[in-house]
């Protein structure tokens, strides 16, 4: 196993993707962050409040599950849907769609797939807190929190305090090997 | 002399209940008679048949049977049926009338003595109290029973009209026929599939309740002592019924009855199975329904205690298209003739019933209960010197799983298929002829 | 048209979007909905859940989605439905499977074909799924031991209506949280009510309280007050039987109200509607003696005015309207972890 980012890291990757939005979307255009379930949700929350810090503006957070979206519904059964939330009119608004890992890009296509049913939104963006590579679709983040070179038998684990009952925020890589064996 | 044949069944332990007999004796058979029951007989010239380790019975007789013959031949015909009973250890079998066409003239009657006459058992014929079992009009009872019929009955339905009921309890009186009555009231059993209580209510199926047995029962036990008739209550099924036949009897009245195997085995539970999996299982309907543990329970009692006179099959044949469907839709019925003595001799393996007891049910007990030896015929269900040579072999303690794949009867309709039960029939000998041996696999 | 913030704060997010799973993580292991008997509070939950999700699903702009794509379901009809069955044919489409509807009239149904044939048909055509409504009770069943594909019970005889109950336990579950104790009265006629015998197995699955009222014949035997039969092991879990809905409906927190079919009970087993109506119907006077946040669900098609009166089918405390749409939410949860729960 090898430790990728601590909690500190996490810290500083989300304040800074925090202020690139800011950025490139200043105050009045209409924002909405929209977290993938499950991690992607706690990060937009935390960009959130980081963007809210830096400007005062309050962005509508949603959450968007894909489980009805997949493309591998046939392969893999789907047991644990959760609702999705999207608590704005997203007509005209700019999307960044967050999540935690970005790796062969088909859990993004599947969401930019759900999202177009919400409406019609001026743009959409992705922001991750990784990407791994090793894409499949012609997809890639306007934000990363960091570029972490893997393999694809590699097991890329992020752990955050607000869902994985850990006390510090961890991104991990396990290799193949050990990943098999645990 | 030298035209004479004879057979021995040597070895065996001797249970004829209408004597009295329990040992270890050898059965002598001439020209289809019995001709000697006694120790250590031998013939050099007689086919010996050695039956060391079996019970020798006499054959079994059968009040209730359906043979589907003429007009339903694709669930039974006389001759397979015949064969099913053969294996089952029966050697008299009397077939109810709901034939296509029923059974309710001389000729009808007539029509299924013949075919019968080479069948693997005796076949008696039971004549329609109505005409086309329709309840509507009385058939020519005295032809009918010229014609050979030993008891008349609508069965599969009673007489329901009470009028109608009435006039033939006086008519059969002086006929000196039994009228064997299918006792269920129609308005009060509606159109149930099944028995009215837990089980219909957990599945949602229409029930009959226990006291449409009980009313014509009831009302039939009235009927018949005002005429001076015998009232014979088919396949009885419920406590109460039995109570009420028990009652009858005390007071003396002409009141018969008999209990199907299946109702002394098996509850209402069977059809809907024991795993979480519902089954519905079609081969578990028949009518009258299964019941309940208490109705068992009631079924055993009354044929221990001698309320009961018969175990009857009311083998119902079906092809498997009649029962593969769903349980509304499906007929009624269960084929009973080649499991009726693994029940019956379960129930004495289990300590519920002596083998006497179970025997004589199966024997002289149905003999006696319809005055079947007379004539031809006397001595019928016994090993009295000069009955006809019916003779049932029996391995009480084989064990082995219900199998209808393996049976002679066209109908493989059982809820017991799977069911490990104790006791088979070993051979079997009809007038004289060995027409079932299984003693290689018994 | 822009987005619009919130009133109120959205930052930090509403704890609901990240509420965890009331059970823990479980598969999904059933092929088949035929009732709800066997069903344990975990996989009721499940199913709610689920159905929850699919409600969100349901008030999108657009409110289809490709989850079943490519699979093709056939809606087996017996018996007529309007409800049950468009509800169906919706929630297939919604996620994008084929629906094709098979009724009894203008068929080979209607040419005597039998039940076996017509679902060898069916299966040979290449249905996945086939829901089933059928007038003979264990219908499904039998249709489960004979062909590969998925069955969905939509109503079997006077014997189960799982996605009902289903549908009737959600929205419960949307008024109270956790049904423990809650007291739930279901009126009518409960001997040929298939919904009331689904409702029984999942309401006291879920730790409700169950009281049964209908005048004698219209109970099965079985469960009259006094009956001699003990508890059976295949019988009906435990309820409580009252023949007077005056008394039972003291405190309940939900009257469930059935169908009173009046060609099929008049003069046979109730002497008229209008005296059954006097003693069973559900009135604005009676609801005011249940709990004072009670509310009044029916399956449907309501006798207004007979087993409910027009008033109270259409007062603040009917939630007959949310048991059409909960419906539709439910019966997408099913085809959806029925279809895709196991691979």
């Amino acid at each position: 196993m090898m430790q990728s980012m601590d909690g500190p890291a996490i810290d500083r990757a989300i304040a800074r993707i925090a202020h690139e939005i800011v950025e490139r979307h200043p105050d009045p255009e209409p924002l909405v962050l929209v977290g993938m379930r499950t991690r992607g949700v706690p990060l937009a929350e935390r960009l959130a409040r980081r963007v809210e810090s830096i400007d005062h503006r309050r962005v509508p957070v949603g959450a968007i599950d894909i489980s009805l979206y997949r493309d591998d519904l046939a392969q893999r059964p789907q047991t644990r849907m959760q609702p999705s939330r999207i608590p704005v009119d997203i007509d005209g608004a700019v999307i960044v769609l967050v999540d935690d890992v970005l790796y062969t890009g088909r859990s993004i296509r599947a969401a930019l797939d759900a999202l177009i049913h919400y409406g019609r939104p001026a743009s959409i963006e992705l922001a991750v807190l990784i990407d791994r590579g090793h894409r499949e679709l012609p997809i890639r983040a306007d934000y990363v929190g960091k570029n972490v070179p893997t393999r694809r038998s590699d097991d890329v684990r992020v752990s955050l305090v607000e869902i994985d009952e850990v006390d510090t925020d961890q991104v991990s890589v396990f290799a193949e090997e050990l990943a098999n064996g645990r | 002399m030298t035209a004479e044949r004879q057979l021995i069944v040597r070895g065996g332990r001797v249970i004829d209940p209408a004597s009295g007999t329990d040992a270890l004796l050898d059965v002598r058979v001439v020209d289809g008679r019995i001709a000697e029951v006694g120790a250590a007989l031998s013939n050099a010239t007689a086919e010996v048949i050695d039956a060391t380790g079996l019970v020798v019975s006499p054959g079994f007789v059968d009040l209730h049977v359906h043979l589907r013959e003429p007009g339903q031949e694709h669930k039974e015909t006389i001759a397979s049926g015949a064969r099913a009973a053969a294996r089952g250890g029966f050697t008299t079998i009397c077939a109810m009338p709901n034939t296509l066409p029923a059974m309710d003239t001389a000729a009808t009657i007539d029509a299924v003595v013949q075919r019968a006459r080479n069948a693997d058992c005796r076949v008696l014929p039971i004549g329609a109290v109505t005409v086309g079992r329709r309840g509507q009009e009385l058939t020519e009872l005295a032809s009918l029973r010229d014609a050979g019929a030993v008891a008349v009955s609508d069965d599969g339905d009673a007489v329901a009209d009470n009028a109608i009921a009435r006039r033939a309890y006086e008519y059969l009186a002086d006929l000196d026929l039994p009228l064997a009555e299918h006792c269920e009231d129609p308005g009060l059993s509606q159109s149930g599939v099944m028995h009215e209580g837990a089980v219909s209510a957990r599945l949602g199926l229409r029930g009959q309740p226990a006291q449409a047995e009980l009313a014509i029962v009831q009302r039939d036990i009235a009927l018949a002592d005002a005429a001076g008739a015998q009232f014979h209550g088919c396949h009885i099924s419920t406590e109460a019924a039995l109570a009420a036949i028990g009652d009858a009897r005390a007071r003396g009245l002409r009141v018969t009855a008999e209990v199907t195997p299946h109702h002394l085995f098996l509850s209402h539970d069977a059809v809907a199975g024991d795993s979480a999996e519902l089954l519905y299982d079609t081969n578990a309907k028949v009518n009258p329904p299964l019941r309940t543990d208490a109705d068992i329970e009631a079924c055993i009692a009354a044929l221990a205690a001698g309320v009961v006179q018969a175990v009857a099959t009311d083998h119902a044949p079906h092809a498997a298209v009649d029962k593969c469907c769903e349980f509304d839709r499906a007929a009624f019925g269960i084929s009973g003739l080649e499991s009726a003595w693994p029940v019956v001799n379960t129930l004495v393996s289990r300590g519920r019933l002596s083998l006497a007891d179970a025997i004589e049910r199966m024997t002289i007990g149905p003999v006696r209960a319809w005055n079947l030896d007379t004539g031809d015929l006397r001595g019928l269900g016994s090993l009295g010197v000069g009955a006809p040579a019916d003779i049932t072999l029996l391995a009480t303690d084989a064990s082995f799983t219900v199998d209808p794949e393996q049976w002679e009867s066209a109908g493989k309709n059982t809820p017991l298929a799977g069911h490990l039960l104790t006791g088979a029939v070993a051979a079997t000998i009809s007038q004289g002829r060995i027409v079932w041996d299984g003693r290689e696999s018994a | 048209m822009v987005a619009r913030p919130p009133t109120e704060s959205v930052v930090p997010a509403a704890p609901s979007l990240l509420t965890p799973f009331a059970e823990p993580a479980a598969g999904w292991t059933r092929r088949h909905l035929l009732d709800v008997d066997t069903f344990s509070r975990g996989e009721i939950a499940q199913v709610l859940d689920t159905a929850g999700a699919m409600a969100e699903v349901l008030s999108r702009k657009v409110a289809r989605t490709p989850a079943l794509n490519g699979v093709t379901i056939f809606n087996l009809f017996y018996e007529a439905s309007t409800r049950t069955r468009s509800s169906f044919e919706l929630a297939g489409k919604i996620l994008g499977a084929d629906v094709i509807n098979v009724s009894g009239s203008g068929s080979s149904i209607e040419k005597g074909e039998s039940l076996i044939e017509t679902l060898n048909t069916i299966a040979a055509v290449g249905a996945d799924a086939v829901v089933m409504r059928h007038g003979a009770s264990g219908a499904p069943w039998l249709a489960a031991r004979t062909i590969p594909g998925h069955i969905i019970n939509a109503g079997d005889g006077q014997h189960a209506h799982p996605t009902q109950a289903l549908l009737d336990a959600f929205v419960l579950r949307e008024e109270f949280g956790d049904l423990t104790g809650r007291q739930i009265v279901i009126v009518g006629d409960i001997l040929h009510s298939r919904v009331a015998r689904s409702n029984i197995w999942s309401l006291t699955t879920l730790g409700a309280q169950v009281t049964l009222v209908a005048p004698r014949p219209l109970l099965p035997a079985a469960l009259a007050p006094g009956a001699s039969q003990p508890e059976h092991p295949l019988g009906l879990p435990n309820v409580r039987v009252c023949a007077d809905l005056d008394d039972a409906i003291v405190g309940a927190d939900a009257v469930m109200a059935l169908r009173i079919q009046n060609e099929r009970l008049r003069g046979k087993l109730l002497p008229s509607t209008a005296e059954y109506a006097r003693r069973y119907q559900i009135t604005a006077e009676r609801m005011s003696q249940a709990a004072p946040h009670a509310i009044v669900m029916h399956p449907g098609p309501m006798n207004e005015g007979v087993e409910i009166a027009v008033d109270v089918a259409h007062s603040p405390q009917s939630r007959i309207e949310a048991q059409v749409s909960a419906g539709l939410a439910v019966r997408m949860a099913i085809l959806f972890l029925l279809i895709r729960g196991s691979a």
